[in-house]
């Protein structure tokens, strides 16, 4: 009963976006953080997602969605002047992550949205299967 | 005259297959609606259920004996489509999620009546056996 794995995939979206969410929110709580090199400062996170296709081999099925990883952004950290700041580095800089609060603002809505869909499709496949199990009574 | 599930039955068991495979396909759309690359596929309902009923798969046919055989689960695995789009996106990611929700619910309506059907089929069969 391919009915049954409606609940596989809506499962593997769920993760997959909370784990965005995630990241979001691990993002957003370092939009401030700051560091004494450019090496230790932190930068966005973003998991990566790849769609999951069985093989032809398998005939015709279905897959969800994975996280194949989660990267740093690679943009350029902003730097700033202040000597009296404790992180600051010998020359008087420090670095601020390179956070983009309105982007991951944005980030959250979309993989929230995203999140309440898949539970959307979990529900109704439920009570489509409860339905079925009703059948002929 | 016997009784026969399979005549008795009628189309409405095929097309509650095809819709649970639809189900499944657009929850696949769904959970992938923020993969990058990836494209939206749909079942086309009416050849999924013409092949249905000529009792035909898409699987390949082995005409010749050097060709591989394709292993085919489905008893008939209907044609899969991708989605036309109405906005690209700048990811490669067609999936639209308002299509896709309007899709999926409109395929579980569609499941409800195809269960009402069977549903009546089988108390009919009930009442025939019962001979009330």
């Amino acid at each position: 009963m391919s009915l049954f794995n409606v609940f596989d995939i809506a499962g593997s979206g769920m993760s997959a976006q909370s784990l965005r969410l995630n990241t979001t929110a691990s993002n957003l709580a370092n939009a401030d953080s700051v560091s004494s090199s450019v090496d230790q400062v932190y930068r966005t996170r973003s998991p990566v997602f790849s769609a999951v296709l069985d093989d032809a081999q398998q005939g015709y099925k279905q897959g969800g969605v994975q996280v194949r990883g989660i990267v740093e952004s690679q943009a350029p950290v902003r730097q700033e002047y202040n000597p009296s700041h404790p992180l600051a580095n010998p020359d008087g800089y420090v670095f601020h992550s390179n956070v983009d609060p309105i982007a991951e603002m944005a980030n959250m809505m979309s993989a929230s949205r995203s999140y309440q869909n898949n539970v959307e499709i979990a529900n109704t496949s439920k009570q489509l299967l409860l339905r079925t199990l009703q059948l002929g009574q | 005259m016997s009784i026969n599930f399979d005549t008795a039955l009628g189309i409405h068991a095929d097309a509650l297959r095809v819709r649970s495979q639809r189900a499944e396909l657009l929850a696949s759309n769904m959970a992938n609606a923020d993969t990058p690359n990836y494209k939206a596929r749909d079942i086309d309902f009416q050849s999924a259920m013409k092949m249905a009923a000529s009792g035909q798969s898409s699987g390949m046919e082995t005409t010749h004996s050097n060709h591989i055989k394709v292993s085919n689960n489905q008893m008939s695995s209907p044609a899969m489509q991708y989605r036309a789009t109405v906005q690209d996106s700048l990811d490669g990611n067609t999936v639209d999620e308002q299509i896709e929700q309007a899709q999926f619910m409109q395929n579980s309506v569609q499941y409800q009546a195809s269960l009402n059907f069977l549903g009546a089929k089988f108390s009919g069969l009930l009442s025939a056996i019962r001979g009330e």
